[in-house]
């Protein structure tokens, strides 16, 4: 009996593991009845990410942690294990709240696609991967998530695959986070040779007794994953293009989740961080070079997706450098803050475009009369995106900047300069898509209720959550500092004027802009291509890698493999022609052939025996 | 050890004959010229270990039989094939299963 209690309890146990488990046994509910769900579909997804809500919920007031071993092999053991503590709770609220909203979303959204159930089985497969990254334990779960949330990210940008800039997209996406991605595993790699465990708490435990020369190799490799997969730079070019798929899964994947698994996995590795000041320089200078020079290219963006995927971008660069400054709490608290105002903003634009059917804003223009509703909620996730007091942006964004400001000055002012680009980028796309004069070339209609219901549930998040800072601080045992006046005002002056500038700028429909002439045309279609990184990157990586991949076909799979390939072939045709001569068809042939094959074995029998 | 030899000779004969000639009614004949050398070869056993004279003789008596049958079995057969116009090995052609 008691064993039984026994199992009992260690049943109990495992109950966080559900918030992966049941999205993973929907997403293959889903998809074995691709043809038959139907309109059902949403509702059965939907199953997943309010029970990753509901695990959440119980994990903020107690964690648990436990494993079962995967592999064993000799004195090696890899073990898959979970871990839910404030932190893992706190993702895992943020994931099922906003895949819920967009789950709902997409049911208008997505309304009559081709593979409109198919889009519902991946939506699933992501969430129960985000869970999986988040409740994680040990790094080769987190890693398994991670690869996964990736693969998603790729299914889903590619989603209308039979577009080639799709197709492409959802490439690019996979071959970039790729390369942060290899650098995390060689990261755990060095990690795992030094202590032998990828459990994260006793690794972690371990760190400070390793080589300082090694903590500063593994953390910069594990940030390097975080870089390829939070988008900043040299790394965000895969962002940008990842608009390609539907605008709920922006929100979901690109805004709100999957590109805060950077954040969380810094967060999750702090104590190995913490250790090597290298590793976190460089993520104050990455996140802060980010944070404005994104800010910049969005100003200059006429696709309204794209300015959310520059602003998304940008906001992550705030993030890490709160990471470099030490200020994990502050960068959590900016992550939850993002997840909730960036997502309604990009839902907010998904809304727009399915009621204008463009992206471009040079096409919208006085949205407000034709969609009030989606209006308001563009204006409440731009101001709390700008920094606007009371609205969650202000405070988390104000905490990232008096954190940085007072470790780092020179970094702390590149931030409030990419909030006064923050205002000036946020005010002129709501100028240009909701004000002014309708350049449409259809009447705008408003969204339904589905889609407007998330809408509300996420303006809320976007109006509270920044009252929710110390309540996030609390569950890390932190305390948050009181807002410093000074400095509060300050920032919401540049984002003001920012946010003047940025009014001013849209007036006319653009036509600021479009009166550039000679430097100032070149200068911004500069920053407008993103600084030309891309064609960067295409020049500097992959037209060498071109090249040797070229090579080694010429030489390594013409030669060699085809060579081999087809050598053997032709031997074995060639062996066939000469011994298909035997075959005649002659029965006395085949005769004096077995007549000789007798006297030959006679033979030997003989000379053998004797 | 004579009659031993002639039926190696007789076999060895036969053997040749089956797999040189091509008309048929002399492959047929090579091949009763190997049945005579393994009978003979049988005969001369018996002959030569005084085995028990009832049940050996019988046995020479049974394959001297089955030979007979099986000459008139490969006759008939050569009949049907020289009625088709075929009196050579090699003009068989279409005797598939």
């Amino acid at each position: 009996m008691s064993e039984l209690l026994g199992l009992k309890t260690e049943l109990l146990r495992t109950i966080p593991y559900l918030a992966m488990l049941v999205p993973l046994a929907l997403t293959a509910l889903i998809a074995a009845g691709v043809r038959v769900w139907g309109k059902a579909a949403p509702w059965i997804s939907l199953i997943g990410p309010l029970v990753a809500v509901g695990v959440g919920a119980a994990s903020l007031a107690k964690g648990s942690s436990g494993a079962f071993v995967w592999i064993s092999s000799g004195s090696s053991v890899l073990q898959l294990g979970w871990r839910t503590d404030g932190l893992s709770a706190i993702m895992l609220l943020v994931v099922g709240v906003v895949a819920s909203c967009v789950i709902v979303f997409s049911v208008g959204y997505m309304h009559g696609e081709r593979g409109y159930v198919r889009y519902f089985a991946i939506l699933s497969l992501f969430t129960a991967a985000m869970c999986g990254l988040v409740i994680a334990g040990d790094l080769i779960g987190l890693f398994i998530g991670w690869e996964l949330v990736g693969a998603c990210s790729f299914l889903l940008i590619g989603f209308w695959y039979d577009k080639p800039s799709a197709a492409d997209a959802a490439r690019k996406a996979f071959l970039v986070t790729r390369v942060g991605d290899a650098a995390m595993l060689v990261g755990m790699a060095i990690l795992y040779n030094a202590t032998g465990t990828l459990e994260i708490r006793p690794l972690l435990a371990l760190t400070p007794t390793l080589a300082p020369g090694l903590v500063t190799a593994a953390a910069i490799c594990v940030l390097l994953g975080a870089v390829g997969k939070s988008a900043q730079f040299p790394l965000h070019i895969w962002l940008p293009d990842a608009m390609e798929g539907p605008t709920p899964v922006s929100a979901l994947i690109h805004a709100a989740t999957m590109v805060a698994a950077g954040v969380f996995l810094v967060v999750r590795m702090w104590t190995l961080f913490a250790l090597s000041s290298q590793a976190s320089t460089l993520a104050l200078v990455l996140g802060t070079v980010t944070a404005l020079g994104a800010a910049l290219v969005a100003l200059t963006q006429t696709d309204i997706k794209k300015v959310l995927a520059y602003s998304t971008i940008s906001q992550l660069g705030f993030m890490f450098a709160a990471l470099g400054v030490g200020a994990w709490t502050v960068a959590i608290f900016h992550l939850v803050t993002h997840a909730a105002f960036k997502a309604l903003l990009f839902l907010t634009s998904g809304s727009v475009i399915h009621g204008t059917g463009t992206q471009d804003m040079r096409e919208m223009g006085d949205l407000r009369r034709s969609m009030p509703l989606t209006t308001t909620a563009w204006i409440v996730g731009g101001l709390a995106l700008a920094g606007i007091p009371p609205l969650a942006g202000f405070f988390s964004k104000d905490a990232v900047v008096s954190s940085v400001l007072h470790a780092a000055p020179l970094a702390g002012v590149a931030l409030l300069l990419a909030s006064l680009l923050t205002g000036a980028y946020v005010a002129r796309a709501t100028r240009l898509a909701f004000f002014g004069t309708s350049r449409a070339a259809h009447p705008a209609h408003e969204s339904g209720a589905t889609m407007l219901v998330p809408l509300a549930v996420l303006a809320v998040g976007a109006m509270g959550l920044g009252f929710a800072g110390p309540a996030i601080a609390h569950v890390f045992g932190d305390k948050s500092e009181a807002l410093s006046l000074g400095l509060a005002a300050l920032a919401v002056g540049i984002a003001l004027v920012g946010a003047a500038g940025g009014w001013w700028f849209a007036g006319d429909a653009g036509a600021i802009e479009g009166a550039f002439t000679g430097t100032g045309a070149r200068a911004w279609a500069f920053v407008r291509s993103g600084y030309e990184i891309d064609s960067l990157v295409a020049t500097l990586v992959l037209a060498p890698l071109s090249a040797i991949a070229r090579a080694l076909d010429a030489m390594g799979d013409r030669v060699l493999v085809d060579g081999a390939a087809e050598g053997s072939a032709s031997l074995a045709r060639r062996a066939g022609d000469a011994l298909s001569a035997l075959q005649t068809g002659d029965v006395q042939w085949y005769g004096a052939l077995i007549a000789a094959g007798v006297i030959i074995m006679l033979a030997a029998t003989v000379w053998l025996v004797k | 050890m004579n009659s031993l030899i002639l039926a190696c000779t007789l076999v060895s004969i036969g053997i040749y004959g089956v797999l040189t000639r091509k008309e048929l009614v002399a492959v047929l004949a090579s091949i009763e010229v190997m049945l005579g050398g393994a009978q003979l070869l049988l005969a001369a056993y018996v002959a030569g270990t005084g085995a028990a004279a009832g049940s050996a003789q019988g046995i020479t008596i049974l394959v001297l039989s089955v030979g007979g049958a099986e000459a008139a079995v490969g006759l008939a057969l050569l009949v049907a094939l020289v009625r088709r116009g075929r009196t050579r090995t090699d003009q068989i052609e279409e005797v598939r299963g």
